[in-house]
């Protein structure tokens, strides 16, 4: 695992919503909530598009998850196992909140 | 082979539905059809005759869509009666002249209004309820006058009352029986009633024989009666029962019943081998039919014999539900207990008004009758025991007590009932037939609808209906859930009143008051729709963003690669060359794909979301707006050239057009909304796809609503006529606000009509006659939305924090990777073995 890389502060996110950040030359959705913030790769596996970042957060089944925007299929926030194809994820990547600033290792 | 020749004397209810259902067969190819019609128009719906005073026309009321007949070779002759018929011959000779032929012949004469042979019921201001020419009598002589009494409280003299008191008049029913609807009611349910009624401000005299009828003092007339009193009225309306129409069946040698009525077999044959007779001139086992459905069961007998099936009509049930003047009365059977033994049960509620006795067997094992009023819930369950002979409960009187702990009150589910239970009678439709429509991919009550027409005619079994497919769903798997997602307990209109009633406005404190967990996607946008149509919340405003999806939140519809499109608004269709320009320079000047859509504008592809603000500005610089085309909104309002420019043209649809779409631009609503205008009956817009279209016509425009294109097409029903461009505004305001407020999540206008109690009729009932009494508040809701449009792009790019969110990423300031190809001489996304193959490029790459 590569170390943590400062991306940016928490104001540059969105509480419940995602943006998009390109951390060594990866394109990576964040996403903001309950004061935490999760990390997904922002390529959509089935839309083949770098989308994820624009999908819809919440939760199913009390499991955090974001929506992906283009067909809807829903990735766990924490692990990015798709909830509705099996075998299908989404890498993610770990992320934290140190003093308002936001660290991911890609 | 020659055709086989049908003709049909009378173009009423039953004749019409014979001509339909001989039409729908499969051997219609085989048949050559001609109609008598006496009266100057075609079939009309005479069981809602009293509407014609509640603001419904002529045209509204009529059976036959227009152009039926011609499209389908259906010979009429209007204004023209049946005078003989030669039985040897086979000829049917008429009042003009025409004698035609047949091999078959139908007998659909109906029947006409008794009026009981009292001195002076040929004096002025005394008539009959029976045909528009009638109701068009009543209304002159209803301008004249202030008193109308209807003599004769059954059924349609109830109907008859209503269409008096809604002329304003003071209305008085005279009964001669000691109650009203005596032959379907009991003592106790007519006492109720006439309770109800006298509550209405109608006057009821039970037990009153009418001797004569004489000049008044104040009134136009004086009825005297049996009892050495009278009563003072200007009209005097006959509804004291019918008799059926059989003087020329009389007059040519058809066996008639010994007191009237053509007499028929179980094949609906007459004495004459080829001639039929349906409807309320035939006399069927000593029995006239005064009610449609049995006329319709007569009508598919003889359509499927002619089809070489056998069929028979073999009498029919003739328990009814109805609302009366407002109140809800059942009879079910043989609500008297004719049989000595019978027992029966009866529960009264003095202060909810309601009323309710079912009659036994005397072992209590089975249903022989029943009557309601004030609930006619348990009608369709009570009917349906009754038919199938089902079994009682060991306390039968627990089928009509009140269940207030909601403890094991349903005795009789769907599943008791047997396949072949009859629920709609209206279209004969089955318990089976809906447990196939299930089995078929049917999932909700409009489905259903669509696919066997039950529920589409009186409306009565759609309650029963739905809990038989609410029943067959569950048993599938399907879990028949109204929640609108895991998150809230509610639908989307119960979500819209909780809002609106405590004044909600952040989805946190919806969330943490009324739900649980995060949310979903599905809950974010149905509350952020609700919000933005009740409160016109900004998209832009920062806690709206994570209730949004990206189109919404990016002003654009992403497209499969990511990208966006930009739709700026084109009201009508109509642009200038100027401003054509300007989508042909942005165009240019960033690469995009341009193309005309089917909403007359011109779309642009393949705009990146860190370009979009800088587009948007030069195109709100241009004059543009926002096109809202990303939204569940209203989208355009299509429309043909008009009486501007085409000399066809009967109205100016542009101007329409435009105006309508000013006034409902950006309006969020459950599912987008589109509309037409179309200048003349050529209907070029193609209005009647909309979900609101108008027509020109000479006198004003006609309204149709609810039609859609996409993947069901339906075609928009006809909702109002001759409108002024005032009227029509009203009314469209008030039936979107009124979809708003009550569609669920993503239900388009026509399947939330199709899923309303009544459909058409009750939306024309609350946005027309404003039954609800909601006319005013919708039409002011509409005005504060109005009032507070914005352009979404407009406020968007003098927002700097707003424009922030566009950038392509948080931490860098350069573009996403984003690879095309070229096509016709325009971009278009690459695919994956473009991409791998090495040959799509970076847009800036493109010359």
């Amino acid at each position: 695992m590569n170390d943590f890389v400062k991306v940016c502060s928490t104001n540059d996110l969105v509480k419940n919503a995602g943006v998009a950040a390109l951390v060594d030359g990866v394109q990576v959705a964040l996403f903001y909530i309950d004061e935490e913030v999760f990390a997904l790769d922002n390529f959509d596996p089935v839309g083949k598009a770098y989308v994820m970042s624009r999908g819809m957060i919440g939760d199913l089944k009390g499991e955090l998850m974001v929506a992906a925007p283009l067909q809807k299929q829903h990735y766990n926030l924490k692990t990015g196992v798709c909830m509705d194809i099996e075998g299908l994820s989404i890498p993610t990547y770990p992320a934290k909140i140190e003093n308002d600033q936001v660290f991911v290792s890609c | 082979m020659s055709k086989q020749k049908i003709v049909i004397i009378g173009n009423g209810m039953v004749g019409h539905n014979f001509i339909e259902k001989l039409v729908a067969s499969e051997g219609y190819a085989n048949f050559e059809v001609h109609t008598f019609c006496e009266e100057p128009r075609v079939a009309y719906d005479r069981v809602y005759l009293s509407s014609y005073f509640s603001g419904k026309t002529a045209e509204d009321l009529s059976l036959v869509k227009p152009g039926f007949y011609e499209a389908n070779g259906v010979k009429i002759y209007m204004n023209d009666k049946a005078i003989d018929i030669d039985l040897e011959a086979k000829i049917v000779k008429s009042e003009a002249g025409v004698e035609i032929a047949y091999d078959k012949l139908i007998m659909a004469t109906g029947s006409y209004p008794f009026v009981p042979p009292i001195t002076g019921n040929e004096r002025e201001g005394c008539l009959v309820y029976r045909t528009i020419e009638d109701l068009d009598m009543i209304q002159a002589a209803a301008d004249k006058g202030k008193v109308g009494v209807v003599v004769g409280g059954g059924l349609l003299g109830l109907e008859a009352a209503k269409a008096l008191k809604d002329l304003g008049l003071e209305t008085h029913v005279v009964e001669f029986a000691s109650r009203l609807m005596p032959v379907q009611l009991d003592d106790g349910g007519s006492a109720l009633l006439k309770r109800k009624i006298e509550n209405l401000g109608v006057s009821v005299h039970c037990s009153k024989a009418t001797t004569e009828i004489v000049a008044g003092d104040d009134c136009v007339n004086k009825m005297m009666f049996a009892d050495g009193e009278s009563l003072e009225t200007d009209i005097v309306l006959f509804s004291a029962g019918i008799r059926p129409r059989d003087d020329l069946a009389k007059q040519v040698g058809l066996k008639l019943g010994p007191r009237g009525g053509i007499q028929i077999n179980n094949q609906c044959l007459t004495s004459d081998a080829d001639v039929f007779a349906i409807g309320e001139c035939a006399l069927h086992d000593g029995m006239i039919y005064g009610l449609v459905a049995p006329g319709y069961a007569m009508a598919q007998a003889v359509v499927d014999q002619l089809n070489s099936k056998t069929a028979a009509f073999e009498g029919a049930d003739q328990s009814t539900k109805l609302k009366l003047m407002g109140v809800d009365v059942a009879s079910i059977g043989d609500p008297h207990g004719t049989d000595e033994n019978a027992l029966s049960y009866v529960y009264e509620n003095g202060p909810e008004e309601i009323y309710k006795k079912i009659v036994v067997t005397p072992d209590g094992k089975k249903l022989l009758g029943a009557v309601l009023v004030g609930d006619a819930e348990d009608f369709g369950n009570l009917l349906q025991i009754m038919l199938n002979d089902m079994d009682l409960p060991e306390h039968p009187d627990a089928l009509i007590l009140p269940n207030r702990d909601g403890g094991g009150a349903d005795l009789f589910g769907p599943d008791a009932l047997p396949d072949t239970a009859q629920l709609c009678s209206c279209y004969d439709v089955s318990k089976g037939d809906i447990v196939d429509a299930v089995e078929g991919g049917c999932c909700t009550m409009a489905d259903i609808k669509a696919t066997t027409e039950a529920g589409t005619g009186c409306g009565g079994c759609v309650q029963l209906v739905t809990n038989v497919l609410n029943n067959e769903l569950e048993k599938r798997g399907v879990e028949v859930n109204t929640d609108l997602c895991e998150h809230f307990g509610y639908t989307r209109q119960e979500l819209f009143h909780i809002c609106k009633v405590e004044e909600i406005k952040d989805f946190d404190t919806l969330l943490s008051k009324h739900g649980k967990g995060h949310g979903c996607e599905i809950c974010k946008q149905a509350v952020g729709s609700i919000f933005a149509s009740l409160w016109n919340a900004y998209a832009l405003e920062e806690d709206k963003i994570p209730l949004q999806d990206t189109n919404d939140n990016y002003l654009g519809n992403m497209q499969k690669d990511g990208t966006y499109s930009v739709i700026p608004r084109v009201p009508g269709g109509e642009i200038t060359p100027e401003k054509l320009i300007v989508l042909g320079e942005i165009a240019q000047k960033y690469k995009l794909y341009t193309k005309i859509n089917g909403g007359q504008r011109i779309v642009l592809f393949g705009a990146q979301m860190n370009d979009l603000p800088a587009i948007w500005k030069r195109l709100i610089d241009a004059g543009f707006e926002s096109g809202q085309a990303y939204a569940k909104a209203l989208r355009t309002v299509k429309s043909c050239v008009g009486s501007t420019w085409c000399r066809f043209g009967l109205d100016d649809s542009v101007t329409m057009a435009i105006e309508l779409e000013n006034r409902y631009k950006g309006l969020r609503s459950p599912h987008k909304i589109k509309m037409g205008v179309s200048g003349c009956t050529r209907e070029c817009a193609e209005a009647q796809a909309k979900d609101i279209g108008l027509i020109s016509t000479e006198n004003g425009w006609n309204l149709f609503v609810c039609g859609n294109g996409g993947m069901k097409p339906r075609h928009a029903d006809l909702f109002a006529s001759d409108l002024t461009t005032e009227e029509v505004f009203r009314y469209v305001d008030r039936l979107l606000m009124f979809y708003i407020k009550t569609a669920n999540r993503l239900e388009r206008t026509a399947t939330w009509m199709d899923n309303l109690e009544g459909g058409l009729s009750y939306l024309q009932d609350v946005v027309i006659n404003d039954s609800l009494g909601l006319a005013s508040e919708l039409e002011m809701q509409m005005q504060a939305l109005h009032d507070t449009y914005q352009c979404d792009w407009k406020a968007a790019i003098e927002n700097p924090e707003f424009t922030k969110r566009f950038r392509s990423f948080v931490n860098v300031d350069e573009p996403a990777e984003q690879l095309f190809v070229e096509e016709r001489g325009q971009i278009r996304p690459a695919t994956e073995s473009e991409k791998l193959a090495g040959i799509a490029v970076q847009v800036k790459e493109l010359v």
